[in-house]
């Protein structure tokens, strides 16, 4: 073990571990937005919406991160729509995930007991009102862990970012194999790099299911 | 003078469940201010659904439904608006579990009639204080027995000062030992004068709250009288065939 090599290298690695959390951080934050609007047009059986959302989910879940950032970065130029690296990476984190957010937030909502909804009504609030007020805040606490599962799902799939010319975390390991053969040395930095990103994550996950199973209300 | 003195009427209303059962056949019935009706019949006789129709939560078919002599079923009036002077009582008493007791009743009060905080929880600790909980005010519902939800449940209506409140079962999930506590504040309630349709399966209490009994069967009304004569003298063999079923002999 090369270790002068190592610690020569842990910059580029701390650097490219900034990337791979920002565009996943990004990926995200777009993702959960999607699920919240997915999850209520099926929740709400919107007419049409709802169907276009079954549509999206399906193929969002049923074809690889790999496929679909291929297409956006590779397919789309054809037709005449070029996007950044950065932007198809966030993209493509946003349009996997935002099935996976939709479905956990679904059973969340789905939770809630009808009962809730017409206590609500018989107080005068209207349909936003008991969204924002009543739904929303029990069918997040349910939603908790599977949401926290999916955000750790969706920083481990940033690791195909490296496909679309993106010096991330993967990146910068191939790169460095591929140039001094150094490959326990960068292998092992990989491993340690995806640890520190994701350990503190899934404790903190951990910790908030727990306060959330705990909290004042739930049966 | 338009205004009738009836605070509640219903004409003809028809109610009928999706595949086309018919809960309520052609069903008129008046309420005064400050009267008690208690509502009785077996079950599947369209009491709740009846009660549940006057609050907006299941659509009707035909006829009106009229609230200080104002249509609410034309379609013309929100929702919204009516079920403020709508108060109404569940017999799972769902209380929202993610909120306090106190945020429970405030919730309708702040968001619905843009009442001050200020205002809204003196009125909130007055009202706690009466059903005895004010002590629960920062507890959540699940830290609650099922008797303090109900009398909670019961405040969270009262917040909104409805005009006429309606009670779907309340008691029917407690405990023997507690539901005396919650009648005891829907008696008080009608002592203080409140308009009230309360459909129930507790007896004593019928008798003992009601200005008149109307008893039910499939969707129509059988019998409307006195709580006195109702008990005492049941018109129809329907009425008399349904209170023996509370009589035990030995």
């Amino acid at each position: 073990m090369d270790w002068n090599f190592i610690s020569e290298y842990v910059p580029m690695y701390i650097q490219a571990a900034w990337t791979t959390l920002s565009l996943a951080f990004w990926g995200i934050l777009l993702s959960l937005f999607i699920g919240l609007f997915c999850s209520l047009t099926l929740y709400f059986k919107v007419p049409v919406l709802k169907r276009v959302t079954a549509a999206y989910v399906e193929l969002s879940r049923n074809t690889p991160l790999l496929v679909q950032l291929f297409f956006l970065y590779f397919g789309l130029p054809k037709i005449g729509i070029v996007i950044s690296s950065q932007s198809c990476a966030i993209i493509g984190l946003a349009f996997l995930g935002g099935s996976y957010m939709s479905e956990a937030l679904r059973s969340g909502l789905e939770s809630v007991e009808k009962g809730q909804v017409e206590a609500a009504l018989s107080v005068g609030l209207n349909q936003g009102q008991i969204v924002r007020y009543v739904i929303l805040p029990q069918a997040v606490s349910v939603s908790v862990p599977p949401l926290c599962a999916n955000i750790i799902f969706l920083i481990k799939e940033t690791s195909v970012f490296s496909v679309v010319a993106l010096a991330d975390l993967m990146y910068v390991a191939k790169d460095l194999i591929g140039l001094y053969y150094k490959t326990d040395e960068a292998l092992l930095l990989l491993v340690l790099s995806y640890l520190a990103i994701l350990l503190p994550i899934s404790i903190a996950a951990s910790v908030l299911e727990r306060r959330v199973r705990y909290a004042g209300f739930g049966n | 003078m338009s205004k009738t003195d009836y605070l509640l009427e219903i004409k003809n209303l028809e109610k009928s469940f999706e595949g086309g059962t018919k809960v309520l056949k052609d069903f008129s019935f008046s309420v005064q201010t400050g009267e008690v009706v208690v509502i009785l019949g077996p079950s599947g006789c369209g009491k709740s659904t009846l009660l549940r129709c006057i609050n907006g939560l299941e659509p009707i078919q035909a006829g009106t439904i009229l609230l200080d002599g104002q249509s609410i079923t034309d379609g013309k009036t929100k929702w919204s608006q009516i079920r403020q002077k709508i108060g109404m009582v569940f017999q799972s008493y769902d209380l929202f579990p993610h909120m306090t007791v106190f945020e429970n009743i405030l919730l309708g009060p702040l968001k619905v009639q843009g009442r001050t905080r200020e205002e809204a929880g003196i009125a909130g600790e007055k009202l706690l204080e009466r059903v005895g909980l004010l002590e629960k005010k920062d507890a959540y519902p699940r830290q609650l027995s099922g008797g303090q939800k109900q009398r909670v449940a019961i405040v969270r209506a009262l917040m909104m000062e409805p005009e006429i409140m309606l009670f779907d079962e309340v008691t029917a999930a407690l405990d023997p030992e507690m539901v005396r506590e919650v009648l005891d504040v829907i008696l008080e309630l009608a002592r203080g004068g409140m308009t009230m349709l309360i459909v129930t399966h507790e007896m004593q209490f019928a008798r003992a709250i009601a200005d008149r009994i109307l008893f039910l069967d499939e969707g129509q009304i059988v019998e409307s009288a006195a709580p006195e004569d109702f008990f005492g003298h049941p018109e129809t063999e329907r009425a008399q065939r349904f209170l023996n079923i509370f009589q035990f002999e030995k």
